[in-house]
Formats: structure tokens, sequence, C-alpha cells
């Protein structure tokens, strides 16, 4: 009754065609922004931005990057934490090298250097598909990681072999660094991820995002429609690996501020970014969003209950939350496995026609 | 013989001991897959949960003593002073046949004709399900096993090859551990009982026809609910073997469960569908792998084992998109 298109009409192609065309939709997200934008950073403490808001945001941009790679684009690939530990080297060589560059612009060239590793790393699934194609990138997975722990330029010869964020600076502000405040940390999370997030979602509406789903559909008739294969593959592997190397920045930048490769960017994480897409929907924006808000809330939800309600032991927890994500994942593939965007979608569909059954 | 050469071929013997102990767990994958078409990553933690599960069943733990103390603060860790070696693999066996029956029941039925990449990460979910779930019944501290088998070097070929070197030089003969030797004739027995096993038995043709197409099978009578239980008991059966070998050798603990991650690329290697193709290629990626660290690794740094048969496998498909023995992909649009 509320939530429809009818009577949202549409005079010219501009409003036809913009990021969102139902009015409440349009609405909701401009609400939801000035929320984030405008309330939180007014309420946020230490304990909310460490454990909630900030890693929240940093595993959305990844989820983007993977979603557009495999849920577009449909290669599925488990290298995710191998292209995360690029950016967060290139953030580190970047930040120590240039001391007086921007940590934003240095963001986005630790992104852009993850990019052409990423093309690189790429050229395989031009030949290799499916799970063979997966496996494979487990190799730049394994290999990146002992990159960086074996030599010794990436983290300046410093002794412990881990690398350390130095304090660099936005309009004056400190964003990384130990003495960053919380709300500065998040607003530039936040500002970051909203601008690629609206990028992503108009980048998968055009031309190279229809290229991208005709690929996951079937590579071999859309190259004979007239896809060139190469360009639509390796441009997915470029704009993933965008995304998952500023994730990878972000997160040791600003987020973890010292990180060490086998510890903070393991096979794990790259798993864990894997389940965030499959979630929150494969080849939806919004997917991403909440398959990411999933997982890393249910885990501090069930550390809160068990471990601060219960008081039992935080091995026990940790066992127990284990088995508890694993049986979750199973459970939403078997119920759902188009992922939580899915269930948003039914819920609109419902809306649509609410209160009428019909 | 120069005592380089000699190293060399101590380490090629190393690589092919180490290649069989990775087919052990390939060998679980290539079941798996070619009669469900599930690429099931949980094999490694499968391992892992056997020999925990033979572990506790060994020394008489009680399951989920720990969770059960947290709940209602008792102090329980054992029931008795444990059992008979021989009991224990009986009883594993029968615990992996009621899990194998249990997924199928709950999960696997109602992921018949979901696309290969939701089973694929359905087998994730498993294999932190089953990690916590092993964890919790028995504890995460790592456990020595002890099956009877030998272990340690073999005095034998030490004594036999340290003649060989050329007069005048240093050389104290081969190192091989025992067990690895075990393993090996172990790895050979399973091999050719399995395929006794799907080529002379009903049960074996019924899961060759389950393979090559699943509703031809159905039609003919086959119950695929039936072929998916066995399947899986099957490579709850492999998973056990391999998870002895693994558990004697190194202990039974979290990082066994990665050895799936090394099964890996032997199967992209030998191809999923093949046996024989687990075997080989267990075998190019151990001794390729030994041997690259043996020659090159220690110039780059060292630990080149962790991604060499990543990179082998991968240069390895591009020429071959298949693997060394997979049916060729054919695609029709």
């Amino acid at each position: 009754m509320f939530y429809r298109e009818s009577g949202d009409f549409k005079t010219n192609y501009a409003d036809d065609q913009q990021s969102f065309p139902i009015k409440l939709d349009r609405y909701a997200v401009w609400i939801l922004l000035a929320f984030a934008f405008f309330v939180v950073p007014f309420f946020i403490n230490d304990y909310w931005e460490k454990s909630v808001l900030v890693p929240f945001l940093v595993w959305s941009m990844a989820a983007l990057g993977l979603n557009i790679l495999t849920g577009y684009c449909g290669q599925v690939s488990l290298g995710t934490g191998g292209f995360m530990a690029v950016g967060a080297y290139s953030c580190y060589k970047l930040m120590v090298a240039f001391p007086g560059l921007n940590i934003f612009f240095v963001v986005i060239l630790a992104g852009l250097i993850t990019a052409v590793v990423g093309i690189a790393f790429g050229l395989p699934s031009l030949r290799i598909k499916g799970f063979y194609l997966a496996v494979a990138t487990l190799a730049s997975q394994f290999f990146l990681i002992w990159m960086f722990n074996k030599i010794p330029w990436f983290y300046n010869y410093s002794s412990s072999g881990m690398i350390t964020a130095p304090e660099r600076t936005m309009f004056g502000i400190a964003i990384s660094g130990p003495s960053a405040p919380s709300w500065a940390t998040y607003l530039f999370c936040l500002t970051l991820v909203t601008i690629f997030a609206f990028m992503a979602r108009n980048l998968t509406r055009g031309r190279i995002g229809r290229a991208w789903k005709s690929i996951h559909d079937m590579d071999i008739a859309a190259e004979i429609i007239g896809i060139p294969p190469l360009q639509a593959k390796l441009s997915a592997f470029a704009v993933s690996s965008f995304y998952i190397g500023m994730s990878g920045a972000m997160l040791f930048g600003v987020y973890l501020g010292s990180a060490e490769p086998g510890e903070a960017f393991g096979i794990d994480k790259s798993f864990l970014v894997l389940f965030m897409v499959i979630i929150g929907g494969l080849g939806s924006i919004l997917g991403s969003f909440l398959g990411a808000a999933f997982l890393i809330l249910v885990p501090v939800l069930m550390k809160n209950i068990m471990v601060g309600a219960f008081g039992w032991p935080a091995d026990l927890a940790a066992h127990l939350e284990l088995l508890f994500i694993g049986a979750l994942i199973m459970f939403f593939l078997v119920v759902e496995p188009h992922g939580l965007a899915q269930l948003w979608r039914m819920t609109k569909e419902k809306l649509r026609l609410w209160p009428f059954p019909h | 013989m120069s005592p380089l050469f000699l190293n060399a071929l101590e380490v090629i013997l190393n690589g092919l001991m180490a290649g069989i102990m990775y087919s052990l767990v390939a060998l679980g994958f290539v079941l798996i897959f070619k009669a469900s078409g599930i690429f099931n990553y949980a094999q490694g933690v499968m391992a892992l949960f056997a020999a925990l599960t033979l572990v506790g069943f060994q020394t008489g733990q009680v399951p989920f003593a720990h969770l059960i103390n947290a709940m209602f603060g008792t102090e329980i860790h054992h029931w008795g002073s444990g059992m008979n070696t021989f009991l224990a693999i009986i009883l594993t066996m029968i615990v992996m046949i009621i899990f194998a029956w249990l997924l199928e029941k709950i999960v696997l039925k109602h992921m018949v004709n979901q696309a290969p990449i939701i089973l694929f990460m359905t087998t994730i979910g498993l294999a932190y399900f089953m990690e916590g779930f092993g964890d919790l019944m028995w504890g995460a501290d790592i456990k020595t096993m002890d099956v009877g088998l030998p272990s340690g070097g073999s005095i034998w070929l030490e004594d036999f090859t340290k003649g060989w070197a050329a007069e005048g030089t240093e050389y104290y003969g081969m190192y091989i551990d025992v067990l690895d030797v075990w393993a090996a004739g172990i790895a050979i027995l399973l091999v050719i009982a399995l395929t006794l096993f799907s080529q002379y038995t009903k049960t074996g043709r019924a899961l060759r026809a389950v393979a090559d197409d699943h509703q031809a099978a159905l039609t003919v009578g086959i119950s695929l609910r039936t072929i998916w239980i066995i399947v899986w008991s099957l490579a709850g059966f492999v998973a056990l073997v391999a998870g002895i070998m693994w558990g004697s050798k190194s202990g039974v603990q979290f990082s066994l469960s990665l050895i799936a991650l090394k099964a890996l690329p032997v199967l992209i290697l030998g191809g999923f569908t093949s046996i024989p193709g687990a075997i080989i290629g267990g075998l190019i990626i151990g001794v390729g792998e030994k041997l690259f660290e043996f020659s090159i690794g220690g110039m780059i740094g060292g630990a080149t084992e962790n991604w060499f048969a990543y990179v082998l496998a991968l240069a390895f498909l591009m020429f071959r998109p298949q693997g060394l023995f997979g049916e060729k992909i054919i695609e029709r649009v």
C-alpha cells in the first residue's frame, strides 16, 4: 500500500535511470545515509567503533569487491586474503614513502596497485574455469602471503616482520595511528564505502556490468554474441581487486594499525569474505552489506551472550561460535541459496501487495 | 656417487612418501566428486574429526566434557582407562557412518540440483561445523596418536646406503621415516581395495552408474540417497585412514585439517574424477615441492612448500585445463 512504484511518474530519462528509481527506496537510502553521517559520529564510542562499525565497513568493502568478481562475473576466487594483503602492504609502503600524502589518496592508490596485481593473477581465468580456477586462485593467496613474509623490503626490514601504520591525517585530523579519534576513523571508512558502493551499483547496471553478467551466465555464449571475454574477465578482476585492495588498506591502516600477513590476511579471511558474499546474496550490492553485517555482528553477539552473560570460558565460546557459524551457513544454503538479499527482495514483493493477499 | 646426488635422491624418496600422504586425502575428494559432483572441502576436517574421535575412544575421554563442565560446574574428563585400538577404530568408523547418514538426512537431500558453487560452499560450512563440533566434543588440545604403527628413521636403509658415497666424503646414509613407508603401503592397499570395490561389486557398479548420470541411474532403480550415504561413509573411511596416518606423524591438532589445502593442488593436477590421477598427482606434487625447496628454496628464503604446489598445478593447468587424467571438458552452448 505504501511501498509501490505506481504513481511515481517519471518525465525524463535521467529520472527513469537513476540509481534508485522507486521513491521510497531513495528516501530510505538518504535517511540511512544522513543517520550514518550526521547522527552516529556524535554517539560513537571506542567499543562500537572497534568491534562493530569499522570492521563492518571494512569487510563490506571487501565483500563488494568479491561480489563483483564472483557474484557478477561468476569467477570464484579464494585469493581475497592475498589481495587484501597487497592493499595493506602498498598502503604501508606509500604511507612511509610519502609522509605528507593525504590518507584518502593513499588508500585509493593502494587499491590501484592491487588492481594491477589482480589483473596479473586473473590471467589464468581465461583458460581455467570453475573449481579449477577457484583452486588456482589459492596460488595467489599462498604465494602473496609467503612473499610478504619472506622479502624484508615489504616490511622495511623491521625486526618483528610486522608492519605498523604511522599517524597520517586528512584535513589535519589523524585517521591512522593510535591517537586517531573514533568518529574520524568511522567517518573516513563510511565516506569511502559510500562512494564506492554507489560506484559499484552503477557500474554493475551499465555496459561493463552487463558484460560481466553475461560471462557469468555462460562465457561461450557471451563470446558468441560479441562480448570479449578477455576484457570482461580482466576488468572484473581489476575492479574487484581494487575494492579488495582498498579494504585491505583500511583494515591495516585504519582498523588494525599493525599487521602480520599470515595472521591478518590468511586463508580463513578469504573464506570469510566468500561467506559474506554467499550469505548476503551473490550478485547484489545490498547483499554484500547484509552478509558483512551478519558475519561481523553474529560473532560479537554470540561472544557477548556466552562469555558475558553465561560466563563460559572463552575457548569454549570460540568452538561453539565456529559450530554455530558452520551450521548457519549450511542452514542458509539449504533454505535460501540466493542469500539475505533474496529475502529482502521477497519482502519487497510482499510489501507491494500488502494488505491484499493477491 | 657424490653426496649431493645422494641427497637429491633422498629428497626425491621423501617427496614420494609425502606425495602418498597427500594422495590419501585427495582420494576422499575424488570419491565424493565422482559420485555426487560435490567438491568436498570438508575432507580435511573429516580426517581431523576421525582422528580426534579415535584418540578420544582410545584414551577414554568423555565427549563434550568441556561443555558439560561449563554448564553444570562438574569436573569430569575421563570415564575409564580407554579401550583397545581395534575396537576404537571400529567405533570411529560407526561414528563416521552415522555422520554420513545424518548429513544426507539433514543437509544433502535438500541440495539436489543446486549449482556446484553452492554445494562447495555447503561443504565449507560443514568444515566449520565439524571443526567446532570436534573441538567441542574432544577438546582442542594437541593429542598424540598411537595405533601401534612403527615410526622413526629406518636404520636398515641408513646402513645400506652409507657405503654409496664416494671414498673420502662424509655421508651418513639416507633418512626415511618408517611410518611413511607404512603409509605408502596402506595407500596402495586402499587404492586396490577401492578399485576392486567399484569394479566388481554390485554397489560399486551402482556408484559408477550414479557418477555417470544421476537421472539415468534413478530410472534403473538405483536409490540416489542410499548411494550418497555409502559414498560419504567411504569418504569417512578414507578420512579415518588419512587421519590415522597424519595423526601418527604429526599429532592430532587443528593443523591436520589444513592437509585438505594440500590435497587441492593434487586434485587439480590429477583431475577431479580420476583415482589414479589423485595418486600420480600426489607423487608429482610431493617430489616437485621437496625438490624445489631443496634446490631453489634456500636461495629465496625457504618455506616455499606453502605455495609451490599451487603454482605448479597452475602452470600445469595452463596447458591441460582438465588436469592430467580428468575427463575432457566439453562445453555446449
